[in-house]
C-alpha cells in the first residue's frame, strides 16, 4: 500500500493531523491499534480550561476539528475568568466521553481521501535520513512520503497501581514495545515520563445531597466560530466539589511507602502541575484540606471522574481513601486510579515545524513530544499535519509566532527549551496574552488556515466581513466627536460628568462609566446590523488601547527578530567569541532564527550579538 | 523579553560618548529611528524634525518644565551617518551630573541605553564598516560586554542587591497569586485579590521602590556630592564661612567646572562626601549695586542646591525680605546660620526653619562651624551612608531601570479602579523584569516555579 502521509496513532493529535493533511488534498492513512479508541479521552472528561480553551479556538480558527466536535459533545460549559479580564478568558466544557469520539470518527470517516487502518505499527522504514514508510505487526509494509507519529502514552507504557505494574496502555490496550527502540536506534533521545489519572466512581453510590454543585454558565457559548450551540443551557450536567480531610491525609501518610511513586516503583518524571494526591499531602503538609471535583463522564454510562485524587496507591488503600471523603462514604470505585509511565522523545530534536531533525519528513506531535493534555496534543497534531502537507508541496512550513497564538508558544517552548516533565500550557507562559485572546483567535489565525486549504472560501469571506466591519465602526468612532452640547441632557445627568472640550466618541468610550448600551439608547451613535462579535473587538480596542499598543510594540520587535534567519548549515565552532555554554546549546537546539536563539537558556545577549555579526559577515554580505 | 535582545535594531539607543570626568564638553549620542523625535521632545529651540541634515542647533534641554542645560545639538539624518541610522548628538557643557541627567531623561523619553560597542556594531550590521573589520567588532563587543558584566557584578554589593531581590520577591508573590487564580480559577488556591486587597500590596511595593530610589539619591550624593548654596545679604559673612571651611579642610579653592551648571567655588569633604559650594556670584553682583537680594534670584540659585546655608547677622536677624526668601525655599534643606554672635546674643525663631537647624556662631572665631557640620551630617544621614552600598545605583542606567519599574507600579495604583486584573500583570511583569535586569536575572521560569512550589493544584 502507498500513501502520501501516514499518521500513527488516533488520539487527539492524530485526528487533527490526519484531517488537516487530508483536507490539503493528500492521500492519508490513519493507523490506530483500535478504531474504538480514536479520539479517546482516557483522562478527564473535559475540553478546554485556561489557555487550553483558547487553543481549541485557535484550532478551530485554523480549520481543525476539536472545537466543532467539542460543541457537539459538551454536556456543560462555562467561561473561566470572565471577571478577570478579556485576556485570560477561556472556555471549559465537560465533554461526553462517548459522544466526542463518535462525532470525531464521523468527521474523519466523511473524508474520502482519509483511510483508517486498524493495526499495530512495529517499525519505521527509513532510507538513509528519509522516512519511507512503516512495518505493521503482521509484517505488512505501508509506504509514504511523510510520516506523523502521534503515539501518545503507548510507547513502552506501564500502568502502575501500588507495587503492581502492567505493561500495557490505557484501557488494557497493547503497548508499543519496539517503536521507541527503533527511534533510539535512529538517533532520538528517549526520555521516560509519567502521568496519572484518578478513580471513576459509580454515580448511584454517591451522596450528592451533601456536596456543593458547580453549574455551567446560564448562557450559550461555542468553541467553534462556524456553528451555533447544540445544547440546552437549562439542561446542562452538574459537577460537584468534594474536600479531603484529616482522616484522608492520615490514611495517605500511613501508606505512603505503598505508593508506586513514593515506594520507588516508578522511574518516570511526573508533572508538577498534576501532582498525585500523595504528592499534595506530602508537599503541602500544612494544608487542612484539598479540593476535589466530581465530573460526569457521559450521559450514556454512570462513571463519575474524581478530579484531583490521582494516585498510585494500591487498590485497598484507594478504597479507604475514597471512603474517607464526605459524600463518598459508600462510593463504589469502578476504576482505580493509576499512574502511567511512557517513552517520549526529547523535543529539542524537533524543528518548530514539528519535523524531526533526525529523519527527514518524519513529524511528531502530542505526548510523544513530552506534552500533556488533549488540547496541547490536538494543536500540535494540526500543525504537524499542515506542515507535513506543506513539505510535500514544497512550501515553507507554518510556524506560528509567540505573539500570534498559544499553539506557537507551546511549540516554541518545546523545541527551544525542551521539557523534563509533561508540559502543560498555562496563560503564564505567554508574554503577549493581551494579544492572544479567546475572542480574536479567528482574526489572528484564520488566514493561515485559508492559505493552507483548511478554511473554505465562505468562511474566509465571513472573516473579511468581520474585519471590515470592525474597521468601519472604529473609523466612525474616531472621526466623530461628542461635545457637551451634543450629548442629551438626561444622559449627561446620568453620567454626572462635565465635558469641557469635545472628544472623539472613541476616546469618550474609554471612560469606565460610558457603556455601549447607553450610547445606543440615547442615540448618540446609530449603528444597525453590527454583530456582538464586532462590538466585542471594538470595545476591547477602545478600553485597552494603551496596553495593546505596548504589547504590540514588544511583539513587533519580536517579529523583526524572527525575520533574522540562521542558515541550517551554520557551524557554531567557527563563530569566534561565543561563550562555551551558548555554543553547546546552539548546537543542540539549532534555532531557526535569532529570536529563537535568544530564548534559549544559557544564550546571553552578547552571544546573540556575536552571532548576528557572524551571520552578517558570512551570509548577507550584500545586504 | 525583547528589551534584552542585543540585535534589535529598531530601538533607539543612547550613550555618553565622551570620557566622564571634568571635561569641558560632554557628548551624548543617540542613534535609531526615533533619535530625532525623542531629542526633539526634550529640546527647546528649532524643531529638530524640520532642520536640514548635518546641522548644529542651539537651544536648551528641558524636562518637566525645567531647563536642564544649554546645549548644541547636531542632527545627522540616515543614511549618511556612522551607524547609517538617524543620529543626534547633544553637546552639553555641564559636568558629569548634568550629562548623566540628560542621559537619564533620554532613557525616560524612550531611548534604550546602548550596549557596549553597540554603535560600532550597528555601523557594521548596517553595512557602514568594511567587512574586514568584522572580527575586530566581534572582539570589541565581547570584551566590552565582559568588562561591563564584571563591573556590574563587582558593583553589586550585599544590601542593595538584597533590596532588589526582596522587592522582586514581593512582586512575584503578588503576581503568583494573581496567576494561580487565572490559570486555576476552579481552585481555592492562593489569595483571591479584589481591587481593595490588591492595592495595599502594590503600595507596599511602591514604598520599597521609593526607598530604593532614595538610596539611589544617596548613591548619587556619594558620586557627585552635595551641592551647597550659601545665601544671605551682603556682608553677613557668607564668604567667611566658605573660606573657613576651605581653609580648615585644605580643599580645592580654584573655581572648576563642577557637577552642576553653576560653577563650583570650592569643594571640601565631610565624612567622605564631597560638598560642592555653588557660586552665588550672580546674586552678589546685584548686591553691590542694590542693597537687596532679589527673591527670584535666590530661588534660582537654590534650584540645584541640595542644601542651603542661609546666613544672617545677629544685628538684623530676619528682615521681612529674608522671611520671604526662606518661605520660598520651603521643602528644601535649609540651615540658618546666625553670624556675629559677639555683637548680640538675641535668639530668633521662624516658621520656615526649625529651631534645631538654627545655629549661632562666629566666622571669625570659627565658633559654630563644628555645629554646622554636625547639622549637615544629621540632615543627610551621613553616618549611615556606607559608600560601598550605593555605588552601583549611581549609574544612570540602573537608576532609570528602577524609575521605570516605579512608573509601572504607580501605573497600577492609578488605574486599579478601572481595569481588570489581567492588565496589572503586564505592569507587574515589566516591573519585575526591569529590576531583574539590574541583577541580571530573567523572568519566565521564576513565575512557573513559584506557581507550582507554592500552590497545590492538579488532577
Amino acid at each position: 500500500m502507498n500513501f502520501d502521509i501516514i499518521v500513527v496513532g488516533g488520539g487527539h493529535a492524530g485526528c487533527e493531523a490526519s484531517h488537516a493533511a487530508a483536507k490539503m488534498g493528500f492521500n492519508v492513512a490513519l493507523i490506530s491499534a483500535n478504531k474504538k479508541n480514536i479520539a479517546d479521552m482516557p483522562c478527564n472528561p473535559s475540553i478546554g480550561g485556561t489557555a487550553k480553551g483558547i487553543v481549541v479556538r485557535e484550532i478551530d480558527a485554523l480549520g481543525g476539528l476539536m472545537g466543532k466536535v467539542a460543541d457537539k459533545s459538551l454536556i456543560q460549559i462555562k467561561m473561566l475568568n470572565n471577571a478577570k479580564g478579556p485576556a485570560v478568558r477561556s472556555l471549559r466544557a465537560q465533554a461526553d466521553k462517548i459522544t466526542y469520539p463518535k462525532e470525531m470518527l464521523k468527521e474523519l470517516e466523511s473524508i474520502n481521501n482519509l483511510t483508517i487502518i486498524e493495526a499495530m505499527v512495529e517499525d519505521l522504514i527509513v532510507d538513509g535520513k528519509n522516512i519511507k514508510g512503516v512495518k505493521l505487526a503482521n509484517g505488512e509494509v505501508i509506504n509514504c512520503k511523510a510520516l506523523i507519529l502521534t503515539t501518545g502514552t503507548y510507547l513502552k507504557s506501564k500502568i502502575l497501581v501500588g507495587d503492581t505494574s502492567k505493561e500495557e496502555g490505557p484501557h488494557g490496550e497493547k503497548r508499543s514495545n519496539h517503536l521507541s527502540d527503533s527511534l533510539r536506534d535512529l538517533g532520538f533521545e528517549i526520555q521516560r515520563l509519567k502521568t496519572g489519572t484518578p478513580q471513576r466512581l459509580d454515580k448511584s453510590s454517591i451522596d450528592f445531597s451533601v456536596l456543593k454543585e458547580e453549574n455551567g454558565d446560564d448562557c450559550y457559548w461555542t468553541f467553534s466560530f462556524d456553528n451555533g450551540p447544540f445544547y440546552d443551557k437549562d439542561k446542562q450536567e452538574k459537577c460537584f466539589i468534594v474536600y479531603t480531610n484529616e482522616e484522608t491525609h492520615r490514611i495517605i501518610r500511613e501508606n505512603l511507602t505503598k505508593s508506586a511513586m513514593y515506594g520507588g516503583y516508578a522511574e518516570g518524571i511526573g508533572p508538577r502541575y498534576c501532582p498525585s494526591i500523595e504528592d499534595k499531602v506530602v508537599r503541602f503538609a500544612d494544608k487542612e484540606r484539598h479540593q476535589l471535583f466530581l465530573e460526569p463522564e457521559s450521559l450514556y454510562y454512570d462513571d463519575i471522574y474524581l478530579q484531583g485524587f490521582s494516585t498510585s496507591m494500591p487498590e485497598d488503600v484507594q478504597e479507604r481513601m475514597v471512603h474517607s471523603l464526605k459524600g463518598l462514604e459508600n462510593a463504589k470505585i469502578l476504576k482505580y486510579a493509576y499512574a502511567i509511565e511512557y517513552d517520549a522523545i526529547n523535543p529539542l530534536q524537533l524543528t518548530p515545524s514539528l519535523e524531526t531533525k533526525v529523519i527527514n519528513n518524519l513529524f511528531t506531535a502530542g505526548q510523544i513530544n513530552g506534552t500533556s493534555g488533549y488540547e496541547e496534543a490536538a494543536g500540535q497534531g494540526l500543525i504537524a499535519g499542515i506542515n507535513a502537507g506543506l513539505k510535500l508541496q514544497g512550501k515553507d512550513p507554518l510556524i506560528l509566532k509567540r505573539n500570534e497564538s498559544y499553539i506557537g508558544v507551546l511549540i516554541d517552548d518545546l523545541v527551544t527549551k525542551g521539557t523534563k516533565e509533561p508540559y502543560r500550557l498555562l496563560t503564564s507562559r505567554a508574554e503577549y496574552r493581551l494579544l492572544l485572546r479567546h475572542d480574536n483567535a479567528d482574526l489572528r489565525l484564520r488566514e493561515y488556515g485559508f492559505n493552507c486549504g483548511l478554511i473554505s472560501e465562505e468562511q474566509y469571506q465571513k472573516l473579511n466581513n468581520k474585519i471590515k466591519s470592525i474597521e468601519e465602526v472604529e473609523s466612525y468612532l474616531k472621526n466623530n466627536r461628542v461635545t457637551f452640547k451634543t450629548l442629551p441632557e438626561d444622559y449627561l445627568a446620568k453620567l454626572n460628568i462635565t465635558l469641557t472640550n469635545g472628544v472623539s466618541i472613541f476616546e469618550f468610550m474609554k471612560r469606565p462609566e460610558v457603556t455601549l448600551e447607553d450610547l445606543l439608547k440615547y442615540n448618540i451613535i446609530d449603528f444597525k446590523n453590527i454583530s456582538d462579535e464586532v462590538w466585542e473587538q471594538v470595545i476591547f480596542d477602545i478600553k485597552y488601547e494603551g496596553y495593546i499598543k505596548k504589547e504590540q510594540e514588544e511583539a513587533d520587535k519580536l517579529i523583526k527578530m524572527e525575520g533574522k534567519q540562521i542558515p541550517d548549515d551554520i557551524d557554531y565552532d567557527k563563530v569566534k567569541n561565543l561563550a562555551s555554554e551558548a555554543r553547546q546549546k546552539l548546537k543542540l537546539v539549532k534555532p531557526l532564527t535569532l529570536a529563537q536563539a535568544s530564548r534559549i537558556s544559557g544564550v546571553n545577549p552578547v552571544d546573540i550579538s556575536v552571532l548576528a555579526i557572524y551571520l552578517k559577515k558570512e551570509y548577507n554580505k550584500n545586504d | 523579553m525583547a528589551r534584552k535582545w542585543g540585535v534589535s535594531m529598531n530601538t533607539t539607543i543612547c550613550a555618553i560618548s565622551t570620557a566622564m570626568g571634568v571635561g569641558a564638553i560632554s557628548i551624548i549620542r543617540c542613534s535609531g529611528p526615533k533619535a530625532i523625535s525623542i531629542v526633539n521632545s526634550i529640546f527647546k529651540g528649532k524643531n529638530l524634525e524640520e532642520v536640514p541634515s548635518h546641522t548644529i542647533n542651539y537651544g536648551y534641554i528641558f524636562y518637566n518644565g525645567e531647563i536642564i542645560d544649554e546645549v548644541l545639538v547636531s542632527v545627522m539624518k540616515a543614511p549618511k551617518t556612522f551607524t547609517t541610522e538617524d543620529i543626534v548628538e547633544i553637546n552639553s557643557h555641564g559636568g558629569p551630573a548634568i550629562t548623566n541627567r540628560i542621559l537619564e531623561i533620554l532613557l525616560l523619553s524612550g531611548c534604550t541605553l546602548a550596549d557596549p560597542g553597540e554603535f560600532t556594531k550597528r555601523a557594521f550590521l548596517n553595512g557602514r564598516i568594511d567587512l574586514t573589520q568584522a572580527e575586530a567588532v566581534q572582539d570589541l563587543v565581547t570584551s566590552e560586554s565582559e568588562k561591563s558584566r564584571k563591573m556590574a557584578i563587582n558593583q553589586l554589593t550585599g544590601s542593595l542587591s538584597n533590596q532588589i531581590i526582596s522587592i522582586r520577591k514581593e512582586i512575584l508573590n503578588v503576581q503568583a497569586n494573581i496567576e494561580v487564580n487565572i490559570d486555576y480559577p476552579e481552585y481555592e488556591e492562593g489569595e483571591k485579590y479584589t481591587k481593595e486587597t490588591l492595592l495595599p500590596k502594590i503600595e507596599k511595593i511602591n514604598i520599597m521602590l521609593t526607598d530604593l530610589l532614595n538610596n539611589a539619591k544617596n548613591g548619587k550624593m556619594i558620586k557627585s556630592g552635595i551641592n551647597v548654596a550659601l545665601l544671605g545679604k551682603p556682608n553677613v559673612g557668607k564668604s567667611s564661612i566658605l573660606n573657613s571651611f576651605l581653609e580648615e579642610e585644605k580643599a580645592i579653592v580654584t573655581p572648576i567646572a563642577g557637577t552642576t551648571r553653576d560653577v563650583v567655588e570650592g569643594r571640601f569633604i565631610l565624612d567622605g562626601i564631597i560638598l560642592n559650594i555653588i557660586d552665588t556670584a550672580g546674586i552678589r553682583k546685584t548686591d553691590d549695586v542694590v542693597e537687596k537680594i532679589g527673591v527670584e534670584r535666590s530661588i534660582k540659585a537654590s534650584e540645584d542646591a541640595d542644601l542651603i546655608i542661609y546666613v544672617v547677622s545677629s544685628e538684623d536677624l530676619l528682615t521681612s525680605e529674608d522671611e520671604e526668601i526662606l518661605k520660598s525655599l520651603k521643602g528644601k534643606n535649609v540651615i540658618l546660620f546666625v553670624n556675629k554672635n559677639d555683637i548680640s546674643d538675641k535668639k530668633l525663631s521662624t516658621d520656615f526653619v526649625s529651631d534645631d537647624y538654627i545655629i549661632y556662631g562666629n566666622t571669625v572665631t570659627f565658633e559654630g562651624l563644628d555645629n554646622l557640620k554636625d547639622k549637615i551630617r544629621k540632615m543627610f544621614n551621613l553616618s549611615e551612608i556606607e559608600s560601598s552600598n550605593y555605588t552601583f545605583l549611581s549609574n544612570a542606567r540602573q537608576l532609570s531601570l528602577i524609575k521605570s519599574a516605579n512608573v509601572k507600579i504607580e501605573n497600577i495604583i492609578n488605574t486599579i479602579g478601572d481595569l481588570p486584573l489581567d492588565v496589572f500583570t503586564i505592569d507587574l511583569r515589566e516591573a519585575y523584569e526591569l529590576l531583574g535586569e539590574i541583577i541580571g536575572e530573567t523572568y519566565k521560569e521564576d513565575l512557573i516555579d513559584e506557581l507550582f512550589s507554592k500552590f497545590c493544584l492538579g488532577k
